[in-house]
């Protein structure tokens, strides 16, 4: 009953690892920053409405996204297309890319929550945002190789 | 009936603990009789099942045990004692009540059961009633976003909940509502009984992202502006609303998992669909 070995799909195995990287990025947040090291607040009193109402759309697509990425990525592996390389660029972009519009988007536009309270934030935003900018970077890299490497072979 | 004589056997060991905690567990007991009567059927109707080619599926019965067993324990008198005095434990009983339990219940398939089950006039009354106009609109996931979502946020941002703290009627009404609109919610986005014109994965997924933002919304706002609990129950309200928030995500996440499982399993059953050639990448 195994479907015959299917051309490997990249864009769409770039997808499915995207959002279970950024539903991944999402979650530790939530353990680690939030929970384990109690640094982010639930709620921060100089949160607008505005940031309520982005944080919950947000805290859905995040759960909806690690479910949908895994069955995305079973399907494509059931099918043979699960494109090896583009799943791993894709991880990393979905990791940096969270880390990003976390960093920027939610404590700084929308200030769901600072970093860490009672310091100067600025050194942890930095190192946050700096994070996010190497993981899409070393994504960007993955991507580029591989799509380098894909346009050399008959796909 | 066993469970009622297990309350009362299960009292007399304690001897003067007050009449009102006999007389909760006496009040107790018609909805536990219910529950147990509820169990014992779809048991019953598992057992036949079982008896067919087709048989049952073991974790159908489990999960509607697991169901059967949260609303009991939620309608407990010390569950209820709690809830009145502790905004958690109101919090606890709408995750159960509202949330968990409808889940287990709709994922027991108790519809395909009793059809499975039922004598054939019995079975084409079912077919029939389920095919109507009323089971069609309110089973519209959007439909069911709104009574089950809608009740949460009228509960929680109306004077409605203090009646329910003052008006036992009006509490066992909020009650009911939780669970139907529960029900009603998990059976429209994820329900794995047949459903006539059910609207496709991406509606459905659509009312579930919905429903979890409502729901996360509405916690946060409660933790904002704790004044928004009733009078009284305003302590531990800041804690009530963190549990309302993460105790969401759980059943959100089963009925995630459900909805993409019912997917991939239909695309597992349509060859056709890849067959088609590849599009050139981009």
């Amino acid at each position: 009953m195994a479907p015959p070995a299917a051309a490997p799909r990249f864009g769409r195995s770039l997808g499915a690892a995207a959002l279970i990287g950024a539903a991944l990025m999402a979650g530790v947040d939530e353990i680690v920053f939030h929970q384990v090291l109690g640094w982010h607040h639930f709620y921060d009193r100089a949160t607008p409405a505005v940031g309520l109402l982005s944080d919950g759309l947000l805290h859905a697509a995040e759960l909806i996204a690690l479910v949908a990425g895994f069955f995305l990525a079973a399907d494509l592996y059931r099918r043979g297309e699960l494109h090896g390389p583009a799943v791993r660029a894709g991880a990393l972009l979905g990791l940096g890319g969270f880390q990003l519009f976390d960093g920027v988007v939610d404590h700084k536009l929308l200030r769901l929550h600072q970093i860490r309270y009672g310091v100067d934030p600025l050194p942890y935003d930095l190192a946050w945002n700096g994070a996010a900018l190497v993981l899409l970077a070393a994504g960007g890299a993955l991507l580029w190789r591989a799509r380098r490497a894909g346009s050399g072979r008959p796909r | 009936m066993t469970t009622a004589h297990g309350v009362h056997g299960g009292h007399g060991g304690h001897g003067g603990a007050g009449g009102g905690a006999v007389a909760d567990l006496l009040g107790w007991a018609p909805l536990g009789a219910v529950l147990a009567g509820a169990l014992g059927g779809y048991v019953w109707a598992a057992l036949r099942a079982r008896r067919t080619a087709r048989g049952w599926s073991a974790w159908r019965t489990a999960s509607f045990a697991a169901g059967v067993a949260l609303l009991a324990a939620a309608a407990l008198p010390a569950a209820a004692q709690a809830a009145h005095a502790d905004p958690r434990g109101h919090v606890l009983q709408h995750l159960a009540v509202g949330m968990y339990a409808p889940t287990a219940l709709v994922m027991a398939a108790p519809v395909t059961l009793a059809l499975r089950t039922l004598p054939p006039a019995g079975r084409r009354r079912l077919a029939r009633l389920l095919s109507g106009r009323v089971p069609h609109v309110l089973g519209h996931p959007v439909a069911a976003l709104a009574l089950d979502t809608g009740g949460l946020y009228l509960v929680h941002l109306t004077p409605l909940y203090a009646a329910a703290q003052a008006h036992p009627g009006v509490h066992a009404l909020v009650h009911a509502h939780y669970l139907a609109a529960g029900c009603l919610f998990a059976w429209a986005v994820a329900g794995p009984d047949p459903a006539p014109r059910r609207p496709g994965t991406g509606v459905r997924l659509g009312a579930l992202f919905a429903a979890a933002a409502a729901h996360a919304v509405l916690a946060k706002l409660l933790y904002a502006h704790p004044h928004l609990w009733p009078p009284g129950a305003t302590a531990n309200g800041a804690d009530a609303a963190v549990l309302m928030y993460y105790g969401g995500d759980g059943a959100e996440l089963l009925l995630a998992v459900a909805l993409f499982a019912a997917w991939y399993r239909r695309r597992g059953r349509a060859p056709g669909r890849y067959a088609a050639p590849a599009p050139a990448g981009p």
